[in-house]
């Protein structure tokens, strides 16, 4: 992978890459039976940067994620573009939306880890090394205390922090979070922002999250885009946040919507 | 089996003297290879919510039987296992293609099934009770062939494990992440459905079909009380159910009661226990 300075990355619009490594979504549509739940959807995501996803329950945010991992049809193209402009599948990590684990799950941290990371079958004894290694990678999110805890009796935060590290390895080109703010308390959602924040300085990743939390926005993301089965707005928080587009999407759950 | 029979003989049972009894010997040897497999095969069964699934299966694994000897065949373990493998993926195919819940789907397949065989058996005035000996089992009508084709199964399900557990695990726990990362989810749904056939199918006719369903439940409901992890999850599993199995076993041979039976309550003392053990630790 070409790491390029991030410096660079800030304020880059408009049709072409510039030279920089984009996923690229070009009049992306997706039908399933007689439903259209997304349709000309265009936007471009630089490395570096971090993008944010909002719009109304049943908007198509979720359907844009899944068609972004390759697990739906679609129309229209999705090139992944490295920065000297060869074309490449991306790799993508995935941060599902908190899922509930049963409490009484016979599965540790290290357990879900080593069996979505390794090769070693983790019903059996898991040597030293991958221990090791787990414990590194958990340490990218400050998890590296809960490998030996159940998945069903960690936190909204704690849950969060660990399906991050497992996105991270192996270090994605495109991280992609399903509403990670939701089921994290005030000082959890800062540490995530942070955390973000720092990810994608130190290893120059595009994050494409969705939220409901915009009072947040301002502070953490480069572009926000506006989806309701289509791009309706797409630009710096302020812009998206003021315009039009936005209050007429949420004038009826203004109340709800914004914290 | 020559070695098996010397290795019994230093028991201290007075069926274990050399020379007679050798159905006993086939027997314990059966469990001692069953008992591991159904241990291993439970906790997938119980992590992946499949129980009313491998029971569905159960019910209607004496459907292929009642297909195969309406074929003509003399032996119908193959026609029923490729009726279970049928059935299995035609489940799994369908499970994916339908909004309708997962247990709502099983209750479709598993009453078509039965009445299929039902429909099968009784065909002509035919009688069903030539299939009652499959509703219970006998352990004791094991012969060393079978035995050895209980050892292959073993063998593939090891295999099974060893190549694939951690995509199935993956699956089981949260399947769009799974994907996310490259797991063939369907696959492996079908794979592990289909493993549970063939195993439900060979096994039944020494189990008996009425508790089979208890040997792929029980062991892993018992294990996930105690355990903290994979590696205790299936050791616990596996240990209970071998202990369970020969304990079931002894008490079949001196009560004189069906093996499958005993073997089940059992694993149900075990399980009882095991909750007391998780009351404790919370």
């Amino acid at each position: 992978m070409i790491f390029h300075n991030h410096e660079d990355t800030f304020g880059v619009e408009g049709e072409s890459c510039h030279g920089l490594c984009c996923l690229r979504l070009e009049d992306v549509g997706v039908t399933v039976g007689e439903a259209q739940l997304l349709h000309d959807v265009s936007f471009h995501l630089h490395c570096g940067e971090i993008t944010a996803l909002i719009g109304p329950n049943g908007a198509g945010k979720s359907t844009l994620f899944k068609t972004i991992l390759g697990q739906l049809p679609h129309s229209g193209t999705i090139q992944f573009h490295r920065a000297d402009g060869k074309a490449q599948r991306p790799v993508i990590g995935y941060v599902p939306q908190s899922p509930a684990f049963d409490r009484g799950d016979p599965v540790s941290v290290l357990d879900f880890f080593a069996a979505a990371v390794e090769r070693w079958p983790v019903f059996l004894p898991i040597p030293p090394k991958i221990r090791a290694r787990a414990e590194q990678c958990l340490a990218r999110t400050h998890a590296q205390g809960l490998l030996d805890k159940r998945l069903g009796t960690l936190s909204g935060g704690e849950l969060q922090r660990f399906l991050m590290a497992l996105a991270l390895e192996p270090l994605p080109h495109i991280l992609i979070l399903d509403e990670p703010l939701s089921g994290v308390d005030v000082e959890g959602e800062k540490q995530l922002l942070d955390m973000l924040d720092e990810l994608r300085r130190t290893y120059d990743l595009s994050i494409l999250l969705s939220t409901h939390d915009f009072a947040t926005l301002e502070g953490y993301a480069d572009k926000v885009l506006l989806l309701k089965t289509t791009l309706l707005r797409e630009g710096s928080p302020a812009e998206v946040l003021e315009s039009r587009e936005f209050r007429d999407v949420f004038r009826l759950d203004l109340g709800r919507g914004a914290r | 089996m020559e070695l098996w029979y010397s290795l019994v003989d230093l028991l201290p049972f007075e069926w274990a003297q050399p020379g007679h009894m050798f159905f006993m010997k086939n027997a314990l040897l059966a469990i001692l290879v069953i008992s591991p497999l159904f241990g291993l095969l439970s906790t997938m069964v119980v992590q992946s919510r499949m129980s009313f699934f491998s029971d569905a299966l159960g019910h209607s694994a004496f459907t292929g039987v009642a297909v195969g000897s309406l074929c003509g065949l003399g032996e119908p373990l193959g026609a029923a296992v490729a009726f279970a493998l049928g059935f299995s993926l035609l489940f799994t195919w369908v499970r994916r293609r339908t909004s309708l819940g997962s247990d709502t789907v099983i209750g479709v397949f598993s009453s078509t099934a039965v009445a299929l065989g039902i429909f099968i058996a009784t065909l002509d005035g035919g009688s069903f009770t030539r299939f009652n000996s499959l509703l219970i089992g006998d352990i004791l009508s094991v012969d060393p062939a079978k035995i050895g084709l209980l050892a292959a199964i073993l063998g593939a399900i090891l295999l099974l494990w060893v190549l694939s557990y951690n995509d199935l695990l993956l699956s089981a726990l949260h399947p769009a992440l799974a994907d996310s990362r490259g797991v063939k989810v369907f696959w492996q749904e079908a794979l592990l459905n289909a493993a549970i056939a063939v195993v439900v199918t060979v096994a039944m006719t020494w189990v008996g079909l009425l508790v089979i369903n208890a040997l792929l439940v029980l062991p892993a409901a018992a294990a996930r009380n105690l355990a903290k992890n994979t590696r205790q999850y299936h050791l616990f599993s596996v240990l209970g159910a071998v202990v369970c199995g020969v304990a079931g076993l002894m008490c079949s041979y001196y009560k004189g009661a069906s093996a499958g039976a005993a073997i089940t309550l059992f694993l149900a003392a075990c399980f009882a226990l095991s909750l007391l053990g998780a009351g404790k630790q919370k």
